[in-house]
């Protein structure tokens, strides 16, 4: 469907993505781990890298890869962290 | 009409436009079946048929209704005859004579009726019109256009977008707008002026995009339009009434013949929900401001509480059963002519009273409620409206008492004793600071012309209601503007 701009068009179309933070020593990442297989080896392996660079860590886990994040997760880890890494493929 | 070519492909030849579901092509399909058997090139487009006329080889598919829209048919059979690729004449239906000298062939229809009325083009069929404008005129909008992915909700959509005003919008489709700008012969790229606060252009497209979403007929654009560019006036001072960290929204009130015509509200319930016109009429204009001005809450509108009004609020004045002159003549314009008068307004604070019989007591009970808009202890802030039911104007008819004479009334019993509304007095910090009252014993608790009457609601109910402005008025805020509405 095709639907006609009632604004005032001076924000662009799209939503644009929010700027990285230009550093990330300070700030508190989440390390979602998806469910596959390994992944879990993967993150532990991030984490201790970021712990060398003086980020604090947070861990999550999704019960499933095959479903998105459940709501009370995605809000829980919006309300704890900076930023989020994914473990997303095998 | 001159047509080009494009749509038949012929050059110099005959083309004929027929639909089965009509009795005058069905009687000629002998005089098709001969014409098609002649030497001239013909092109016969059926639009609701291909099997139709029976009997003729080469029949064209019009039931998208393509050529029937490019070449104007409005009745069937049309015949027409081209010349280098131009039209030279037509004949509209059956008329033998008429065909047998179009034709060249003067035995045509022999044996048939000299002439029969044909019937509606398919294509101009109710609401099919605009359809055929949108799929191949050239109806061309200004707006972005916004793709929707087939698999996403479009109302989700709109509201992810933040275009809503928390209810859910109307998709502002092409065939919509293009319906809705019909109810108006402004120009859709007019531009109506600047719109608070971000001070983008608003134009008539834009207002009408906004007035699909709001639900809004088209038959209701004169008076969107004309509420928009009254609030776009430097009196009413639509940036301040957004701004405000008060309550006020944009009160619309209608006068004149468009109420009547286009289904307001002016009865029972007249503030309140129920009616198309009422509800989809002042929501047009909030989207509008909303959308194209960029006004939102906890953006540039700071309202603490705000009011249900900023969804909508917009109704009629009752001039049919009213013996009171209108708002509208009270402020200037002949009657029978149309307006709307935008007024930066809070909520419905109703007046109880079920007891007086004189037009004294009546006042003085209304006098009373006036007193509070704002605070018991302001004067010289906020204008009012003060909307009289019918019940409690039957009291004052009674009287003899025209709409001046009440006014005259009110004025005297809101003359605010000093002692009372000074800050401080009745132990209240809050209240007229004692440097603005100055020797005087008595304040008026209206500015000159602060206070509007008007009259509205059902017949049953001794309840008569104010509406509080916003605390700023007159200069210092916003002014009440009364705009002419062009139909």
């Amino acid at each position: 469907m095709e639907l006609l701009d009632p604004t005032s068009e001076i924000s662009p179309e799209r939503r644009i993505r929010r700027a990285p933070p230009d550093k990330i020593a300070g700030l508190t990442v989440g390390l979602l781990d998806i469910s596959k297989p390994r992944g879990n080896i993967f993150l532990d392996r991030i984490e201790q890298r970021l712990g060398e660079e003086g980020v604090a860590v947070k861990r999550y886990k999704k019960p499933t890869f095959t479903r998105p994040a459940p709501n009370d997760l995605v809000q829980k880890i919006a309300s704890e962290v900076d930023l989020v890494i994914e473990g997303l493929a095998d | 009409m001159t047509v080009s070519i494009s749509p038949t492909g012929i050059t110099d030849g005959l083309v004929l436009v027929a639909k089965r579901d009509c009795q005058t092509c069905e009687l000629v399909q002998p005089v098709m079946r001969e014409l098609a058997r002649g030497a001239r090139p013909l092109a016969i487009y059926s639009q609701d048929d291909p099997e139709f006329p029976e009997g003729v080889a080469g029949v064209r598919d019009d039931r998208a209704l393509e050529v029937s829209f490019r070449l104007g048919i409005e009745t069937v059979p049309t015949l027409i005859r081209l010349e280098g690729g131009r039209e030279v004449e037509r004949v509209v239906g059956w008329q033998r004579d008429e065909w047998r000298a179009l034709t060249g062939v003067n035995s045509l229809g022999e044996g048939l009726p000299e002439w029969r009325p044909g019937c509606g083009s398919k294509s101009v069929e109710p609401g099919i019109i605009d359809e055929l404008e949108i799929k191949y005129g050239d109806v061309a909008f200004k707006s972005r256009r916004i793709e929707i992915d087939p698999h996403e909700d479009e109302i989700e959509a709109m509201y992810s977008r933040g275009w809503s005003d928390g209810l859910p919008l109307v998709p502002p489709t092409r065939l919509r707008v293009h319906r809705m700008l019909k109810g108006t012969n402004r120009q859709p790229s007019e531009v109506l002026g600047l719109l608070p606060p971000d001070l983008q252009p608003v134009t008539i497209e834009k207002v009408a995009v906004n007035a699909v979403m709001a639900g809004c007929a088209p038959e209701y654009m004169p008076v969107v339009i004309a509420a928009v560019e009254a609030v776009l006036l430097e009196p009413f001072n639509m940036h301040g009434v957004l701004a405000t960290t008060m309550f006020c929204a944009p009160i619309l009130i209608v006068n004149g013949p468009v109420a009547r015509a286009i289904g307001m509200n002016a009865r029972g319930n007249a503030l309140g929900q129920g009616n198309r016109a009422n509800a989809t009429i002042g929501r047009a204009v909030q989207l509008c401001v909303r959308n194209v001005g960029g006004g939102r809450p906890q953006g540039v509108d700071r309202s603490t509480l705000g009011t249900p009004g900023k969804y909508t609020f917009c109704f009629a004045e009752d001039e049919e059963h009213s013996f009171w002159e209108p708002l509208s003549v009270e402020r200037g314009f002949a009657r029978g002519t149309s307006t709307v008068t935008v007024f930066a307004g809070d909520a419905v604070h109703g007046i109880v009273d079920q007891q007086s019989r004189t037009p004294e007591s009546l006042a003085r009970s209304f006098a009373l409620s006036l007193r509070s808009v704002s605070h018991y202890k302001l004067a010289q802030g906020a204008d009012a409206i003060l909307v009289v039911c019918p019940e409690h104007e039957r009291t004052f008819k009674a009287a003899g008492w025209t709409k001046a004479r009440l006014r005259q009334e009110l004025d005297g019993l809101l003359q605010l004793p000093a002692e009372e509304v000074v800050r401080g007095a009745g132990g209240i910090a809050e209240g007229v600071p004692a440097a603005a009252l100055g020797d005087r014993k008595t304040i008026p608790k209206f500015r000159k012309d602060g206070l509007l009457i008007v009259r509205a609601g059902g017949d049953a109910g001794m309840f008569s209601a104010v509406i509080a402005g916003w605390g700023a008025s007159g200069a210092i805020g916003s002014t009440p503007v009364t705009h002419v509405i062009k139909v």
